[in-house]
């Protein structure tokens, strides 16, 4: 038995690397520190799910192939393509990500990462206005004002209020958690007398909580001491349940909300009742809370980059921090969701000059949202042919963009058997990056932190960086041959 | 009055145990109960006259299916219902992306109507509808 310390977590953008492990006969038996979802990977990688070789599908079934035949069957196809389309790479090392590079190039396909259905408006936006952000270090120590809009770290993100923002002790700034443990308790204790009185055992009503029931006079939990959180949402999430205020916003209608309350901010008036479904006076009482803290971030997430709006929310956020920074210091941040979707863009970039939708069917790198992005790719049928690696598009893509994905071969890379594996033609087995692989993954902040290899992994199972590179390989052997043989013909 | 149909607004997303039930494996059953569901706002199951946990059918313009209906927990959402991310939730969202690339996962209209005697289909079941694999 042996215990492994500051374990980086292959699961979200939080990149905790707290995780303490403890191994037995090459298996994790024991996770301390991790959440829910960080359990579940680390004890569940070895379940049933697992793609034990690889596999190709003859007459409609996955059979299992060696790997030197589903490496050549992969190689052709992707040799042969016009148009192929390599998507995923966010759950994967970097290391991996910059062989993807040099493979698309070298069948001039399309390049593409899941920040296309997750923050791809985000980029859009911050290419737009630029972005004022920092690191998740700087938060834990500094912020007093902590705003999540659209976006429920407590279910994508668990640790991310413990371990950067209101439950952290950081240096400046401490810990809200006491306090949150407080208000539950009272709030058990509410709940107890409010059903004491129902049953009977109360005569009396018990005089109610005067802040939220005078007409127009929103509660005055802004103005309470310490770390402040602000949740803002279409419902009452998880996260909203913990916050100190939570705004209801109308579905579709955040730009309109942020639209109001940089006018707030400026000291101008509205000459409405309601935002977005907001009272004004609600509003006002936010606005003082941005003008007047020290050190204010907003997270945001889907509930801004999927609804109306879409890039633009992205824009109209940005540029209200950026009018906040004129009164106080205030800092923007995307919460990005798989644990290495930054490292993603950040390799695309560094080597085509674009974070996604990268398109090299010309020879060189060209970049236009809407038309190299895999999706419209996708939805339009311009592609033959897919890679999909370390990433689940069959579970996670509009069925039309699955349907015509399908209609030609579809290769992918992946240690679960997901619902694109379920759907694939040439199956590869991965070995997990983080557990049976190191690498390097870099964190919704953009700082790169190293994933640690804790156990091996089975046997004839190789990692995503070793399948891209065999393949890479046969793939310009298989080039070089057509060449020869155009000669050989002329 | 009990109503036959009902116009809401879907809405898509993560839950911690949709987070949990794709790490145990797309084909498990935690990942079926956490997907293969939608939350609704207690009033509007009213409305349409079913319990919790009734099988509904959820269709948009780009399809249906049918999930199980669970209360909202935490407030009324009345107008709102939200499917867990997975193919379930997919086969019904737009795939409109607006020319920059993202298709419109959020906020797009739908109709919930009750469906007591259909069954949800697995992901397996599902897969092999949709996209004949």
């Amino acid at each position: 038995m042996s215990i492994v310390q500051s374990v980086t977590c292959p699961i979200c953008g939080c990149l905790c690397d707290d995780i303490e492990l403890t191994i037995e006969n090459n298996e994790v038996v024991k996770v301390k520190n991790g959440c829910a979802i960080c359990e579940a990977k680390f004890l569940g990688y070895r379940g049933h799910h697992r793609i034990k070789t690889p596999l190709i599908r003859k007459d409609g079934k996955l059979v299992p192939v060696s790997m030197d035949e589903a490496v050549h069957a992969a190689a052709e196809v992707l040799a042969n393509a016009n148009y192929p389309i390599l998507y995923g790479w966010s759950s994967t090392s970097s290391e991996a990500q910059r062989i993807g590079v040099e493979l698309t190039e070298e069948v001039g396909g399309v390049m593409d990462n899941t920040a296309v259905v997750c923050h791809g408006p985000s980029i859009l936006g911050v290419q737009e206005v630029g972005i004022p952000t920092c690191t998740l270090g700087q938060i834990r120590h500094r912020a007093d004002l902590i705003i999540y809009w659209g976006c429920d770290p407590w279910s994508a993100h668990p640790r991310h209020l413990e371990r950067y923002t209101s439950f952290a002790e950081g240096r400046f700034e401490k810990s809200e958690w006491k306090a949150y443990m407080q208000k539950l308790k009272a709030q058990a204790g509410k709940k107890k007398v409010q059903s004491a009185t129902r049953s009977g055992l109360i005569k009396t009503q018990p005089p109610r909580a005067s802040s939220c029931t005078l007409p127009g006079a929103p509660p005055s939990a802004l103005s309470k001491r310490g770390r402040k959180l602000i949740v803002i949402d279409v419902r009452k999430s998880m996260s909203a349940e913990m916050a100190d205020f939570f705004i209801q916003v109308e579905p579709n209608k955040d730009y309109e909300l942020m639209q109001a309350i940089r006018v707030l901010i400026k000291d101008g008036e509205l000459d409405v009742d309601k935002v977005a479904g907001v009272p004004v006076e609600y509003l006002k009482e936010v606005a003082d809370a941005l003008v007047n803290c020290e050190f204010g971030v907003i997270f945001f997430g889907m509930g801004l980059t999927q609804t109306a709006g879409k890039f633009r929310n992205i824009e109209v956020a940005i540029s209200l921090v950026r009018d906040l920074n004129m009164r106080t210091k205030f800092l923007i941040m995307p919460m990005r969701g798989h644990f290495n979707v930054t490292g993603a863009n950040v390799v695309s970039a560094w080597q085509s000059g674009y974070p996604y939708g990268v398109d090299f069917s010309l020879g060189y790198p060209r970049y236009n949202p809407g038309e190299t992005t895999c999706m419209d790719v996708l939805i339009k049928d311009e592609h033959d042919a897919t890679l999909v690696i370390a990433a689940d598009p069959g579970a996670n893509f509009p069925k039309k963009a699955v349907q015509n994905m399908v209609k030609h071969p579809l290769i992918v890379i992946d240690p679960h058997m997901n619902a694109t594996a379920m759907l694939g033609d040439i199956v590869f087995p991965a070995a997990f990056v983080g557990i049976e692989v190191e690498g390097t993954a870099y964190r919704m902040d953009h700082v790169p932190l190293p994933l640690k290899k804790v156990v091996e992994p089975p046997e004839g199972i190789y990692s995503d960086e070793e399948i891209l590179r065999r393949i890479l390989e046969e793939v310009r052997i298989i080039k070089k041959q057509k060449a020869q043989q155009k000669v050989e013909a002329t | 009055m009990v109503e036959q149909k009902l116009k809401v607004t879907l809405l898509t997303g993560r839950t911690i145990e949709q987070g949990v039930g794709k790490e145990k494996g797309k084909s498990s059953k935690e990942y079926f109960d956490a997907c293969s569901m939608c939350y609704m706002d207690a009033g509007d199951m009213a409305k349409l006259g079913i319990k919790n946990n009734t099988n509904v059918l959820v269709t948009t313009a780009n399809g249906s299916v049918v999930l199980k209906a669970v209360k909202y927990p935490r407030a009324a959402t009345p107008g709102l219902i939200y499917i867990p991310y997975g193919p379930w939730a997919n086969a019904v969202c737009s795939h409109a992306t607006t020319s920059i690339g993202m298709p419109s996962f959020k906020g797009t209209p739908a109709e919930v109507e009750p469906a007591p005697t259909k069954k949800v289909l697995t992901i397996e079941e599902l897969l092999k509808t949709e996209f004949g694999r």
